[in-house]
């Protein structure tokens, strides 16, 4: 999959060196550079180089400079919230509307800002996660309906929804431990049913999707007319990205909260007016690329479509393989190598319902073997305890969106989504229990009676032919379309009381091979003409 | 548009808005309407199912019980699985939760004699919908279809639950209109060819390689 860095969007190299202490915000010098007392209220006052920070990005979003915005966006927020608000708040929007004129957009900006930062720093309490959610209403209706006209980089955009699912996530747990809340806040919860309430969370991304007719805009696209996805989603005539790129992410934050509620069927439906298997707008945020393919692979993984998440988390964790070094520095690094190590551990999950190493790209499958040779190999003999850690380390953050009846005695609930989530996974385990015994038998013989291969398997042979029938509905799954695929390694039929194994050669694959050499050949190659000799 | 108001198909309903508590009662007339004239929709029925979890006080039980047994009817989909992934625990260990996931397990576990069986015993379950001891057969012969060239009579008459003269009514018809055949004076069906009972006739894609690869070379080649 080819990265394309695309105008602004760039989200690796630039920024994350140490020339960065040479940008303009900083000009003025670190003197307030050190960190607040402890205790000390850092949201009252405002340091000479935040002052700074707000004017220049206010600037740079009035002039439409995607680059620079991009630049303080990822780089100096982060370096002035690593050294001045490591454990504390930034200052608070009413501090440093005045150096930006009050601009009512700007300060919602801020606050999203202000408010992600706090939620990775420091623990919300009920009255902010209740002011950011207002703030995101704000946000969103402005956006929807204020006619906004700015150009922001994507990276911010995908961060929003990102983050505004993941407090909505947090949101859930937070409520569903009833134990833990004291009687303030569950006096307060019980006045505050509409915040981070999962029907308005749903509609505000759906109204996203839908006042930015991306729908529209992407199906014009598969006839051809291809711009949202040329520009990246930038609209170079000086109009404003904001809306659309909203929606096209919003798509993907509707697979996300789809997942999260264990509507795997319409999380897919979801996605799919974009083509994972085409560069697309979602390539140029690499953690909306992680976050597309995770959820699209677990997704199929519940519908027991394995080819298809085999062939997709192979295809990201490729990715990742080669391009990790370029993103040590951001600071969404930690949130790559977690999806990176929850997405093996699902790969071993599918390789070892439904053995298909060819597929597998080479370096993966080292360090897939790496990670998890060993489990894999208990799994393919069944052994439920290893599906239950690997599903449980790799599993979504399921959520109850429902409200608690606060009339009843207090429960933690916030367990309950997974649990169930992973109980009917386990049962699918069971179920297919058989099937990998089955499997190694019919690799050895190319025909053989039920009854032989009946007493081998130490059944009876109606209960072989049984779970014959079982092995081929399993490994047989039914597409949208009414298509049956068979994802079967090795297959059979039964004439009679015969079983007739297929012809499962393994075929080598010159043709991949030499392809594959002459690639890496070439790379070498042109490397070597770069080489300058002294 | 002023003047006349389109009526709204509940597919579109569920389509526009789908998270709108408000078209509930639409959804679970819907469920009714697909029992009684034996049509089915998963996306309308996953949408109430998420409108129930969002607003658990207004899941209707009976309704649930429907679209699951409609859910079964549409094996070899997966469909009740996906259901089931939206209705709460509490609720499955209870009946008729319990009963249906137990005819589920041997309806996906291929143990159609067992499955029979327990759906003997609980028919007042089922036999609210219509079109369901057909659709349970058309499952087991696409079952038996994608594994046997060459089935005894007596595994398909277990698994459609049909003997005797009903039996031989039934292969009459298929052998008339889905081109099965009967050998050793009706003891063997032979069961029409596809890719799935002859894996021979997979398309062999062992030395064909896609023209994307080799347009990865193009460059190289020059």
């Amino acid at each position: 999959m080819a990265y394309d860095a695309g105008y602004g969007g760039r989200d690796y190299g630039g920024g994350y060196d140490d020339s960065y202490d040479d940008r303009p915000e900083f000009r003025d010098g670190f003197r307030d550079l050190q960190p607040p007392e402890p205790g000390f209220d850092s949201t009252n006052y405002v340091p000479d180089v935040v002052k700074s920070f707000v004017v220049y990005l206010y600037r740079h979003i009035r002039q439409k400079n995607v680059y620079e915005i991009h630049q303080m966006y990822e780089g100096s927020f982060q370096k002035l919230s690593e050294r001045l608000f490591k454990q504390s708040y930034w200052p608070a929007v009413e501090m440093i509307a005045p150096y930006v004129e009050n601009d009512h957009v700007f300060c919602l900006l801020y606050k999203e800002m202000w408010f992600r930062h706090l939620y990775a720093r420091l623990q919300p309490t009920l009255e902010q996660r209740c002011d950011s959610w207002d703030n995101y209403c704000n946000l969103f209706q402005v956006i929807l309906h204020g006619n906004v006209n700015m150009q922001l980089p994507n990276q911010w955009l995908w961060d929003m929804v990102d983050e505004f699912i993941y407090q909505f996530q947090s949101f859930c747990q937070y409520r569903a431990k009833l134990k833990q809340r004291t009687d303030h806040e569950l006096a307060l919860l019980k006045q505050v049913d509409e915040v981070w309430n999962v029907i308005g969370v749903m509609n505000y991304l759906q109204a996203l999707i839908e006042k930015s007719m991306i729908l529209q805009i992407l199906d014009e696209e598969k006839d051809g007319n291809v711009t949202f996805t040329a520009t990246d989603g930038y609209d170079y005539h000086g109009g404003t990205n904001v809306l659309k790129v909203l929606g096209y992410f919003s798509i993907v934050g509707l697979l996300r909260v789809h997942c999260l509620l264990g509507d795997y069927q319409s999380g897919l439906r979801a996605l799919s007016p974009i083509d994972i298997n085409q560069p697309g707008v979602f390539n140029t945020v690499i953690g909306c690329q992680i976050t597309t393919i995770y959820y699209y692979g677990f997704a199929n993984l519940m519908l027991r479509r394995y080819l298809n998440a085999i062939k997709s988390f192979n295809q990201v964790l490729l990715y990742i393989f080669k391009t990790k070094q370029y993103h040590q520095r951001s600071s969404q690094y930690d949130q790559i190598l977690k999806k990176n190590e929850q997405m093996y551990a699902l790969l071993a999950i599918c390789l070892s319902l439904c053995p298909h190493p060819k597929l597998v790209e080479e370096n993966v499958n080292n360090l897939l073997r790496e990670k998890y040779g060993e489990k894999m190999l208990r799994m393919q003999r069944s052994e439920e305890a290893n599906f239950d850690e690997l599903f449980s380390f790799s599993c979504p953050k399921f959520v109850t969106p429902s409200l608690p009846n606060y009339n009843e005695p207090l429960v933690n609930f916030n367990q309950d989504a997974y649990r169930l989530q992973l109980k009917l996974f386990l049962s699918e385990v069971r179920q297919q229990q058989l099937l990998s015994g089955i499997r190694s038998f019919l690799k050895l013989y190319t025909t053989i009676s039920i009854s032989k291969l009946a007493s081998f398997m130490d059944v009876n042979e109606p209960t072989l032919r049984v779970a014959l029938l079982m092995y081929k509905h399993k490994t047989h799954v039914i597409n949208d379309d009414g298509s049956v695929l068979s994802n079967a390694d090795v297959d059979f039929y039964v004439a009679d009381d015969m079983v007739h194994i297929a012809d499962t050669k393994v075929t080598k694959h010159f043709g991949d091979y030499f392809i594959q050499h002459i690639s890496k050949f070439d790379e070498i190659i042109n490397d070597l003409d770069q080489v300058q000799l002294e | 548009m002023p003047g006349a108001q389109v009526p709204i198909t509940i597919e579109q309903l569920v389509a526009l808005n789908p998270y709108n508590p408000d078209i509930l009662p639409d959804l679970e007339n819907y469920v009714e309407e697909q029992v009684a004239t034996q049509t089915y929709s998963l996306d309308a029925n996953l949408c109430l199912l998420r409108l129930y979890q969002f607003q658990p006080a207004r899941l209707d039980v009976r309704i649930v019980a429907r679209m699951l047994v409609k859910a079964l009817m549409a094996l070899p989909a997966t469909d009740f699985n996906l259901c089931m992934f939206l209705i709460p625990e509490r609720l499955q260990m209870e009946e008729p939760f319990l009963t249906l996931a137990t005819l589920a397990h041997f309806l996906e576990t291929a143990h159609f004699r067992e499955f029979w069986d327990e759906a003997n015993r609980n028919r007042d379950i089922l036999e609210v919908v219509p079109g369901f001891e057909r659709a349970i057969q058309g499952y087991a012969i696409h079952v038996l279809s994608i594994t046997y060239q060459r089935l005894p009579r007596s595994i398909l008459a277990e698994a459609i639950n049909v003997e005797g003269l009903s039996l031989d009514k039934f292969l009459e018809y298929q052998v008339n209109n889905n081109g099965w055949t009967l050998e050793k004076g009706g003891q063997l069906v032979v069961l029409p060819a596809n890719e799935d009972n002859h894996p021979v006739l997979r398309k062999s894609s062992a030395d064909s390689i896609p023209l994307e690869h080799v347009a990865r070379l193009f460059p190289v080649l020059g």
